[in-house]
């Protein structure tokens, strides 16, 4: 018996011998910046001057001054932010999910250059996300922009179109690229999902001439149901925090901000980096609650399974 | 209900062809089995008829009607697949109606079908079940149930029994043949087994490297083997073959000398053959019987080892030139292992093959 304990306290040793590095490199770089912005939310730090701040509570939350509502939960621009990122996700992700279930497909057939075709569709995902929206940024432009250039010479628009200013088009844009650039990660993980399914269950449905299409609903769907929600998730929580795309393609306009391009506002162009982090600290806070309850949903799914 | 007819089939997988032009005539309610070694066809033969593969050339005929073209719901077959290909998000009531729904069948009636189904295989306590809370037992009756409610005309099973046990394949083996019985249908089986070939067809097709080597009941391959390959195939443990050369040919049959120069009589046809020609020699484990030491026409060697089974043993005899002879016969072993054992070849159960392999047929 005390054999066997002492077995398992070298297995416990090792283990933090083994976690213990990674730990300490999340520590630094995820948990000290989380904390200290959550500190730096309940106070009034100024980006001009970090060394000299005072705890004001949740006043950079929500706060009355003289009778009036302020702080971030009072402030229009913060929850017209969380309006356009939870819309940017929710018709991205549609989107995303369904042109990568139909490239998927294609791509889990049996054809003559199958290969070279998922690596080409990759291309998308693999350009850093500052240099596609700079690429689409000029595509984009209203003035020397090819894509006004080819809608004007085929006549389907008669003047050139401000895609990435006007406010009733500048989210489609935004929402247009991402799909452009996320459709292939979302169509690699449904393949990654199709090819699990067994293939002889395809060759029983086909013996006992079920036609393809309920053979699609009833079969392949459900069976790839779960593979297409972990990639529902994972992109859920990519999207939430969009920054970089929007950033470049309409910089600050009020109609495309997302929560993160507020929090870069409030921290860098007014340098209120208490507000800044009040808000960041929103957007973690919202982000782990979505993670949590994608778990917990997960979860009761693997219950129900075994 | 079905005959089942197969003209010059062939199959080609890009330029490598597999089937090499099979003639072969199922009748109607028949039970064939197609056996073989790994990589002999017989697979791409049932996935033919079935048609999961297209044929290269060659007539496949379903009840006279040419069904080259025909999707397998027309050709009327259902098939039972090695790994049971039962869906796995369904239930078992799900899995056997599945195929049935959309064919213009009514909901009661498709309940009706599996329910009656599913009692003739004892499975209608599972219906609720989903495969995975199955045993593969359980999972191998679902997925035959699935093919017995669409009740087609041919039967296909694709190696059904070999991801079970031993003991549940016995049972299932039973299963499948009382089944056979009470659906009247014509039944096409591929095993690699020869044991469930014995026991289940009515007639076996042995193949190899994409070529049919005999088509009989299982009692006439096992007496009368056209060939080597059939020969050493079928029957458990193999058949002993010694390398030999024609000393006579006599009216009855041929006089062989062993390679320890013994002299052996057979009763064989002996067309083709002339002294001095080199043969093969084959007897059963089962067939060869104890002999003194020293009896003229014996062959003896060394024990090396006994195995005794309780109801029947066996002893494996090294020969002349390294051969390892099996001997099997009732009860227990009387034999010491590594003594010297003489070992008596009836002439009415040995086999000759010429040097092409051909079999001279036995007169015994």
């Amino acid at each position: 018996m005390s054999g066997r304990s002492a077995l398992t306290r070298a297995r416990v040793r090792a283990a933090w011998s083994f976690l213990a590095p990674m730990l300490i490199v999340l520590a630094l770089v995820a948990g000290w910046p989380l904390v200290r912005t959550i500190y730096f939310s309940f106070t009034n730090a100024n980006l001009s001057d970090l060394s000299n701040v005072k705890f004001i509570g949740f006043e950079n939350y929500l706060a009355v001054y003289d009778g009036e509502w302020a702080g971030l939960l009072a402030d229009g621009y913060w929850w017209r932010a969380v309006a356009n990122t939870i819309r940017f996700t929710i018709v991205s992700i549609a989107l995303e999910t369904f042109l990568g279930f139909v490239v998927a497909l294609v791509l889990n057939a049996e054809f003559y250059g199958r290969g070279l075709v998922r690596a080409a569709v990759l291309i998308p995902w693999a350009i850093p996300t500052i240099v596609s929206a700079k690429m689409w940024g000029w595509m984009l432009h209203d003035q020397f922009g090819i894509i006004n250039d080819l809608l004007m010479r085929l006549d389907l628009i008669s003047a050139p179109i401000a895609w990435t200013a006007d406010p009733n088009i500048a989210m489609w844009a935004v929402i247009l690229v991402d799909v452009w650039k996320t459709t292939p990660f979302m169509a690699l993980l449904i393949l990654a999902g199709l090819q699990m399914l067994p293939g002889d269950i395809y060759e029983a449905a086909y013996i006992d001439g079920v036609s393809p299409i309920r053979v699609f609903f009833k079969v392949t769907l459900p069976l790839v149901w779960p593979a297409v929600m972990v990639a529902v998730i994972f992109r859920a929580l990519d999207a939430m925090r969009i920054f970089d795309l929007i950033y470049v393609l309409t910089s600050n306009t009020r109609e495309t901000a997302s929560m993160s391009i507020y929090a870069r506002q409030q921290l860098v162009d007014f340098q209120e980096v208490g507000m800044g982090s009040a808000a960041s600290t929103l957007l973690f806070l919202v982000i782990a609650l979505f993670t949590i309850i994608a778990i917990f949903v997960g979860k009761v799914k693997l219950g129900q399974e075994s | 209900m079905a005959d089942v007819v197969l003209k010059a089939v062939r199959k080609s997988f890009g330029k490598l062809e597999m089937i090499h032009g099979i003639d072969l005539a199922i009748t109607d309610k028949e039970f064939v089995v197609f056996v073989g070694p790994s990589g002999c066809g017989k697979s791409t033969l049932l996935r033919l008829i079935a048609g999961l593969e297209d044929i290269t050339s060659g007539d496949l005929l379903i009840d006279g009607v040419r069904a080259n073209e025909l999707t397998p719901k027309e050709r009327g077959i259902a098939m039972v697949f090695q790994s049971y290909a039962l869906y796995p998000h369904m239930t078992v009531f799900e899995n056997m109606g599945f195929g049935l729904e959309l064919s213009k069948v009514g909901k009661a009636e498709i309940d009706e079908k599996v329910r009656r189904a599913a009692a003739s295989l004892e499975l209608t306590p599972l219906l609720d079940r989903l495969p995975k809370q199955l045993s593969g037992g359980q999972r191998q009756r679902v997925a035959i149930g699935r093919a017995i409610v669409r009740q087609p005309k041919v039967f296909l099973f694709d190696e059904p029994l070999s991801n079970l046990d031993a003991a549940l394949r016995v049972q299932t083996r039973i299963e499948i043949a009382r089944l056979h019985e009470t659906m009247g249908a014509t039944m096409v089986y591929v095993t690699h087994d020869q044991v469930e070939a014995m026991t289940l067809a009515d007639r076996i097709v042995v193949l190899s490297a994409g070529n049919v080597e005999q088509i009989g009941t299982p009692l006439e391959l096992y007496e009368y083997p056209d060939n080597l390959f059939v020969a050493g195939f079928i029957g458990s443990p193999q058949m002993n073959f010694l390398e030999a050369r024609v000393a006579e040919v006599g009216s009855g049959g041929l006089t062989l000398t062993a390679p320890d120069g013994t002299p052996i009589e057979t009763l064989v046809a002996t067309d083709g053959v002339k002294p001095g020609d080199k043969v093969k020699l084959g007897i059963r484990p089962e067939h060869l019987e104890l002999a003194e030491v020293g009896e003229t026409g014996t062959i003896s060697g060394d024990i090396e080892v006994i195995e005794d089974l309780g109801e029947s043993h066996f002893i494996y005899v090294r020969y002349a030139g390294g051969t390892l002879l099996t001997f099997r016969a009732n009860g227990l072993s009387t034999v010491k292992p590594h003594s010297k054992i003489a070992l008596r070849l009836p002439p009415n159960c040995c086999h000759v093959f010429r040097a092409d392999g051909k079999a001279l047929r036995r007169r015994g």
